[in-house]
């Protein structure tokens, strides 16, 4: 996402824009949600930080709106336009968030022929992006492109562009429509809710958590697009390759050999599906996953 | 000169390239890592000489920095938060040497509890050393405030190591245009640095007075450092004026902005310093005098200007992005012994504390602060100190309380 934020304002600057784009997260970065915003004006920017009123919203994986932690939903107004990378119909997700913003659908990546291509969703947000704000043309994305991939060599840039340009084309239809909402007026706002502070007890107020092992409740499996689901009849019992390089630690080897995955903490990193050497791990999309789970309920 | 996207980390790294540095004694912390990693690159590839240690410590790091300084060449280090704490003995005491370098400090709010995100109180721990203080607000500020610093710290009659400050995540990892002055126009602007008599040779020792010392010359060398350092306000005009001959930025110790027919205005530090110049605009949009006053340098305090920038306000609200336990607003103190007993100050000096851990600071709560400073100056009462929090806010650390407490119940306190 930060490199999406970045494309986005390369080519915003490109397009003779003054820019501001950065990245936000926390200390858990491995597979945590992140996000990253741009800001884009003619004329200087002062506002900065966090964008309390966003005009465009851009949703890459739709797993992230359950997860309070991604905020996605914060600021989201009538002006505003989201646009969410899903299998679902806008109109489902209108529904869903009882929302009066607008509801774009960003065709799910993972159709995709190539699973190679997965990890550019995030140049598919960036171009989407682009072409929905309505000033940044089809070259000036590409020129972008070019300004912050290079670095990673030819082949790279020229897939991220075909993916770049697949999404550009896709949102042809609604180019422009997020324009610039109104600024808060300072003679006519809403009041800050402060509170005065209350003094209290040193049990409440200290910041200690007493209880051990708390991290295991925090399910950071919900953090994860694509899960590896291990076919028993390809496994080597080899007892320690996947387990061993987890690096969430979310893979048991039973006594018999036999490894489990704890969903629950599997960011679906695809470590272990690189590293198993019969290949008994597959890798599937988590949407399709839960599917198919259902429907063997 | 050419105008790129780069974050304040990059502004920071490109400054210390142009500036020619000769060694960069170096430890990594978050959100300041970026800055060392960008100059190890270039310094690897050999797009730029001098040379890089990575130390054990921020304690060793900043050792290194001063004892390298002592030697006449040009250093240049950085840190944040926990780091700039580690190597606390050592700001103090490198700072006493007299041998000038520049540390950039990328602000992060303070353990405990710990976060990664920026508020004001480590460099407000740094205060006291003898280190020089500029605070920026943009990325090109942080690029350009380096190159002073340079001038600064190593004009004879300063000599003094200078902390630059950029604020974590909305500096450090924010990228804005910035432009990237040619390495001719810098070399212009800062010459290589001439240690003259004060350098350290290994093979011809002087002694710099680091022996143990009784109460009299201990006070004078003490006394000295603090002199210098109040040298440095007549000098960072005078090279503020030379840097804005070579490179058309003008930096003024202390930022006015829209102050010069204001009735109240706002007094802030570092990045979120924009943000006020921003819900400035819009509230004089809506027909109030609001202004701000934006000190650019801590250290040497910029006393004379803030009270000539002052001078016949009516109502200022200092906004403290720090929180010194047990007294408040560490910019609203200061500020309160600049103006007392002045002719023509303010007669209300309102404290508001904010953005604590990057706790964001909202158009409207800027708009509040402005009315309520704005009724203080009617009713004639200086408002009690306000910490800028919502009841919201409060009842998400009620929500993560709960957990907490629910655990301590089903487990136990022996768990």
């Amino acid at each position: 996402m930060k490199t999406a934020s970045r494309i986005l304002g390369s080519a915003f600057f490109l397009a003779d824009y003054e820019v501001q784009d950065a990245p936000r997260y926390g200390a858990e970065r491995r597979g945590a949600p992140i996000f990253a915003y741009v800001r884009a004006s003619r004329q200087l920017i002062n506002e900065r930080g966090i964008i309390g009123q966003p005009d465009l919203v851009v949703v890459a994986d739709d797993s992230l709106v359950s997860l309070p932690a991604a905020g996605v939903l914060q600021g989201l107004r009538q002006h505003t336009v989201m646009l969410i990378n899903s299998h679902d119909a806008p109109e489902v997700w209108k529904d869903r968030l009882n929302t009066a913003a607008t509801v774009l659908i960003l065709p799910a990546m993972e159709d995709s022929e190539d699973r190679a291509d997965l990890p550019f969703v995030g140049t598919a947000c960036a171009a989407a992006a682009a072409c929905l704000v309505g000033v940044i043309s089809r070259d000036l994305v590409l020129e972008a492109i070019r300004v912050e991939l290079a670095a990673h060599g030819s082949q790279l840039v020229e897939r991220n562009s075909n993916t770049a340009l697949r999404a550009y084309d896709a949102m042809a239809a609604q180019a422009g429509c997020v324009t610039e909402g109104v600024e808060i007026s300072a003679s006519n706002y809403d009041k800050p809710q402060w509170i005065d502070l209350p003094c209290e007890d040193v049990d409440r107020a200290a910041p200690s958590v007493h209880a051990a092992a708390t991290s295991t409740r925090v399910k950071t499996g919900l953090w994860r697009t694509v899960r590896p689901v291990i076919d028993d009849s390809l496994c080597k019992r080899c007892w320690w390759v996947c387990s061993t390089f987890c690096p969430d630690a979310a893979i048991k080897v039973s006594t018999g050999g036999r490894p489990e995955i704890d969903y629950d903490h599997c960011k679906g990193c695809l470590i272990c599906v690189a590293k198993c050497p019969p290949h008994a791990i597959e890798a599937v999309p988590e949407h399709v996953a839960q599917r198919e789970e259902k429907q063997g309920a | 000169m050419t105008r790129r996207l780069l974050t304040g980390n990059g502004a920071a790294a490109w400054a210390a390239r142009l500036a020619r540095v000769d060694y960069v004694p170096a430890f990594p912390i978050t959100p300041q890592t970026e800055i060392i990693e960008t100059l190890a690159e270039w310094i690897d590839a050999g797009e730029m000489p001098g040379r890089t240690v990575t130390l054990e410590s921020e304690h060793s790091m900043i050792t290194a920095a001063g004892a390298a300084a002592a030697t006449g060449v040009r250093v240049f280090t950085a840190t944040s938060s926990q780091g700039l704490l580690y190597g606390m003995e050592m700001v103090y005491t490198v700072a006493g040497w007299r041998a000038p370098f520049v540390m950039i400090n990328v602000s992060r709010g303070l353990a405990s509890p710990i976060t990664l995100e920026p508020d004001h109180n480590d460099i407000m721990a740094a205060r006291d050393s003898g280190f020089l203080q500029i605070h920026c607000s943009t990325c090109q500020e942080v690029l350009d405030s380096v190159l002073l610093a340079y001038r600064l710290g190593e004009d004879h009659r300063v000599r003094l190591p200078v902390i630059v400050n950029l604020d974590g995540f909305y500096l450090s990892f924010t990228r804005e245009p910035v432009e990237l002055p040619e390495a001719q126009a810098v070399a212009g602007f800062l010459p290589p640095y001439d240690p003259e008599s004060t350098r350290f040779r290994a093979s011809a020792p002087n002694s710099q007075a680091v022996a143990v010392l009784g109460s009299s010359p201990y006070s004078y060398f003490r006394y000295e450092s603090h002199l210098a350092a109040v040298n440095a306000a007549a000098v960072f005009e005078e090279t503020a004026a030379a840097f804005a001959e070579t490179f058309g930025r003008r930096y003024q110790a202390v930022e006015a902005y829209r102050c010069d027919d204001a009735e109240i205005v706002l007094v802030m530090i570092g990045s979120f310093a924009t943000k006020a110049r921003q819900a400035v605009d819009q509230l004089r949009a809506a027909g109030q005098a609001v202004g701000l006053v934006r000190p650019r340098l801590l250290r040497p305090f910029p006393a004379e200007q803030l009270r000539r920038v002052l001078s016949g306000k009516q109502g200022v609200a200092v906004i403290d992005q720090n929180i010194s336990m047990g007294m408040g607003g560490v910019l609203h103190a200061e500020l309160a012994a600049a103006l007392y007993g002045k002719p023509q100050v303010p007669p209300v000096l309102a404290s508001f504390i904010g953005g604590l851990g990057g706790r964001d600071i909202s158009p409207q709560e800027f708009f509040e602060i402005a009315a309520i400073t704005r009724k203080a100056v009617e009713d004639g009462v200086t408002p009690p100190a306000r910490l800028l929090y919502t009841r919201e806010e409060l009842r998400e650390v009620r929500k993560l309380q709960a957990i907490a407490h629910q655990e301590r119940n089903t487990l136990g306190p022996e768990a």
